[in-house]
């Protein structure tokens, strides 16, 4: 079975994990800029940041003939520093620019604040222009239903927005069907304690079905886990579903949203 | 209700569930009482069940047994939801508890 992992983070993985990615068929990615775990102190670590993502990690993933990409953005949770925030939206271009940028993410909203709102909304108006697949972070936890709601106002308010452009990730039960509702794509993410499940995954693919939907496990630097998306994979044929729909899930449903960037190709 | 809102029928009867899922489930049931459990041992349990985290909980379990919630794991999740719609003012060393503190705003 092969399987595209559309969100992971792989500037926090060692080479072992893409080893492992190798072996269980996940032979394309797609990595979302985010937040390091720490606040950067200027523009210049957003600039290697970003350096990495689309020059070194591409590089490192190919000694394994796995295909790299990656999405631009300022994530929420530096967007309180708007003096640093100005400064990183400015650069943007030059890199979404790059050969294996597919668009601007992982972007949206963290707590739900002003400053939040005000840096999303920025970006929002930089894919409208620029005409850029938009991939959402959605807030965790108590602040997710709120903050999906917000930011699909603020999408569904910029007529060059085209919902089918976009993937709203990290739905879980009580988001997916306002996001369905609104036409965009949505996200499901494998955290292995605190929040989703393989289980939980295939029971959301159950209820609401398999349209504009992609799986993905956000692997990044705390407690996570690159192969997610294979046990999830395995839950489906536990279950007995069969092999058609789960490569829909996990190979086409990706291929077809990243793919209408015309950088995208399988590997 | 909820089986009508399927849109790809899960292909396993109850008792394949019953079967498959049981034991984790059984075990989870139990930690869920063991964590509840080991507040009320606590040196200061009341303090932990004022707590709103606590409260949302038992809300939760409470929601678990209410048969007239149909789809049961969207209702948990609402339930430890912040439901307000304004934005806060700022999120400055803030961070997600996983139950809403009940404050509309925190950005003080
Ligand atoms: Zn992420």
């Amino acid at each position: 079975m092969k399987v595209i992992d559309p969100h992971i983070h792989m500037v926090s993985r060692t080479t072992d994990d893409y080893l492992a990615l190798a072996y269980g068929g996940i032979h394309t990615v797609s990595e979302p800029s985010f937040w390091p775990g720490f606040d950067r102190c200027g523009v210049d670590g957003f600039r290697d940041y970003f350096q990495q993502l689309t020059v070194v990690e591409p590089a490192r993933a190919a000694r394994f003939k796995i295909r790299h990409f990656c999405w631009i953005g300022l994530n929420a949770k530096e967007a309180e520093n708007t003096k640093i925030g100005e400064q990183v939206l400015a650069i943007l271009p030059e890199y979404l620019d790059s050969p294996t940028a597919l668009g601007i993410g992982e972007v949206g909203l963290n707590k739900n604040s002003k400053n939040e709102i005000a840096m999303f909304e920025r970006q929002v108006e930089l894919a409208a222009v620029r005409n850029e697949l938009m991939l959402i972070h959605t807030p965790h936890l108590e602040d997710k239903l709120k903050g999906t709601r917000i930011i699909m106002d603020i999408l569904r308010n910029e007529p060059r927005i085209i919902p089918s452009r976009v993937l709203i990730d990290h739905a879980e039960e009580h988001t997916i069907g306002e996001i369905k509702d609104n036409g965009f794509w949505f996200g499901l993410t494998l955290y292995p304690d605190s929040k989703g499940s393989p289980a939980r995954a295939v029971d959301a693919i159950e209820i609401f079905g398999a349209d504009k939907l992609c799986i993905n496990s956000s692997a990044d630097w705390s407690v996570s886990d690159p192969t997610a998306t294979l046990k999830t994979v395995n839950e489906m044929r536990r279950r007995g579903h069969p092999d058609d729909l789960i490569r829909r899930i996990f190979y086409d449903n990706p291929a077809d949203f990243l793919g209408q960037s015309p950088k995208f190709s399988v590997a | 209700m909820i089986k009508n809102k399927q849109q790809l029928p899960i292909p396993l009867s109850s008792s394949q569930i019953l079967d498959m899922s049981f034991l984790e489930n059984r075990a989870r049931l139990l930690e869920i009482a063991a964590f509840i459990d080991r507040i009320e041992r606590s040196a200061d349990p009341d303090t932990g069940k004022a707590d709103f985290r606590y409260k949302s909980f038992i809300e939760g379990v409470r929601l678990l047994l209410d048969d007239s919630a149909a789809v049961k794991t969207s209702r948990i999740q609402i339930n430890f939801s912040d439901p307000t719609t304004e934005p806060i003012a700022s999120a400055i060393k803030l961070k997600a508890h996983g139950a809403w503190s009940g404050e509309t705003n925190e950005g003080y």
